[in-house]
C-alpha cells in the first residue's frame, strides 16, 4: 500500500475524531422540524438531483 | 434635510443580519478568485500529485487550530485566504489530469458552472424563504459522518460504484449545508462572517470537486 492511501486515511480518521463530540452535541441540541419542514427542504434537494443529473447528460 | 436614523430594537438584528450577509458574500467572492488564481499558479507549476493531501492537511490545521483564535479579530482574514489559497493550490494537480481528457476543459467548466447555479438557486432559496434550516445540523453532520467512514473504507476497497456514490451524497450533504448555513446567517445563528464565509466556502469546494469526478467518470467520452 502506498503511502499517499496512509496519509489519506489518516486525514479520514483525524476528521472523524474532530466531528464525532461535535455530532453527538449537534444531534442532542438540534430543534425538531415539522413535515412541512422537511418538505421544505427536501424539494430544493430534489431539484438539484435533477440538475446534476442533466449535467452528466449533457457532457 | 438629512435626519439622524432611529433604529428601533425590531431594526437593529435585521440591519446587523444584513451586513454579515453582505460581508459573507463578499468575502467569499474574493476568496473564490483567490483559491481559482492559486489553482491557476499550482497548475501552471505543474505541482505534484500529493500536493491535495498535503494542502488538505495544512488547510484543515488552519481551520481546526488558527481559525478559532482568530475568527474575531482582522487576522481571521488572513487565515480564510491561507484556507482557501491552500484549497486552491491542492486543486491544481486534479485540474491538470481533467485537462489531459479530450473534453476536460468542457468537463472543467460545465462543474464551475453547475456548482455556480447550485450555490446561487440553493441561496436564494434561503433567503426569499427566510425559513429556519437549524433542524437540519443534526441530518448534515451525521451523514457527512457516515460518508467519512464510508470514503475510509473505500480507501482500502477501492470499489469504483462506491466513489460515485460517495460524491453524489457529498454533493447533496453540501447543498444542504448551504441552506444550512445561509438561514443560520439570515436568522442571526451565525454573527460571524469569517467562520461564516469558510462554511460556505467549503461546501462550494466540495461541489465543484464531486460534480467533476460525477461528470468525469460518467461522460460519455
Amino acid at each position: 500500500m502506498d503511502w499517499m492511501k496512509i496519509f489519506s486515511a489518516l486525514l479520514i480518521v483525524l476528521m472523524l475524531v474532530y466531528l464525532l463530540p461535535r455530532a453527538k452535541d449537534m444531534i442532542k441540541n438540534s430543534p425538531k422540524g415539522s413535515n412541512n419542514d422537511w418538505l421544505a427542504v427536501l424539494i430544493p434537494l430534489i431539484l438539484v438531483i435533477g440538475f446534476v443529473f442533466l449535467l452528466i447528460k449533457s457532457v | 434635510m438629512n435626519r439622524p436614523v432611529e433604529l428601533t430594537q425590531t431594526q437593529t438584528p435585521v440591519l446587523e443580519t444584513n451586513k454579515v450577509l453582505k460581508n459573507t458574500y463578499a468575502l467569499l467572492s474574493v476568496t473564490l478568485l483567490f483559491s481559482a488564481l492559486t489553482a491557476f499558479i499550482s497548475m501552471q507549476m505543474e505541482m505534484p500529485g500529493y500536493m491535495p493531501l498535503v494542502a488538505t492537511f495544512g488547510a484543515i490545521g488552519l481551520i481546526w487550530f488558527l481559525l478559532p483564535r482568530t475568527a474575531n479579530s482582522a487576522a481571521g482574514i488572513g487565515v480564510v485566504f491561507g484556507i482557501t489559497g491552500l484549497l486552491g493550490l491542492g486543486l491544481g494537480p486534479m485540474l491538470n489530469n481533467y485537462l489531459q481528457m479530450s473534453n476536460g476543459s468542457q468537463l472543467i467548466m460545465t462543474s464551475l458552472g453547475g456548482t455556480g447555479v447550485i450555490f446561487l438557486a440553493l441561496s436564494g432559496y434561503a433567503l426569499t424563504s427566510r425559513r429556519d434550516f437549524s433542524f437540519m445540523g443534526g441530518m448534515l453532520i451525521v451523514g457527512m459522518v457516515l460518508v467519512l467512514i464510508t470514503a475510509l473504507a473505500n480507501i482500502f476497497m477501492a470499489i469504483p460504484a462506491l466513489s460515485l456514490a460517495l460524491s453524489a451524497a457529498i454533493i447533496l450533504i453540501m447543498s444542504g449545508f448551504i441552506l444550512y448555513d445561509t438561514s443560520r446567517i439570515i436568522n442571526g445563528g451565525e454573527r460571524n462572517y469569517i467562520i461564516a464565509t469558510v462554511g460556505l466556502y467549503l461546501s462550494l469546494y466540495n461541489i465543484f470537486v464531486n460534480l467533476l469526478m460525477l461528470l468525469g467518470v460518467l461522460s460519455d467520452d
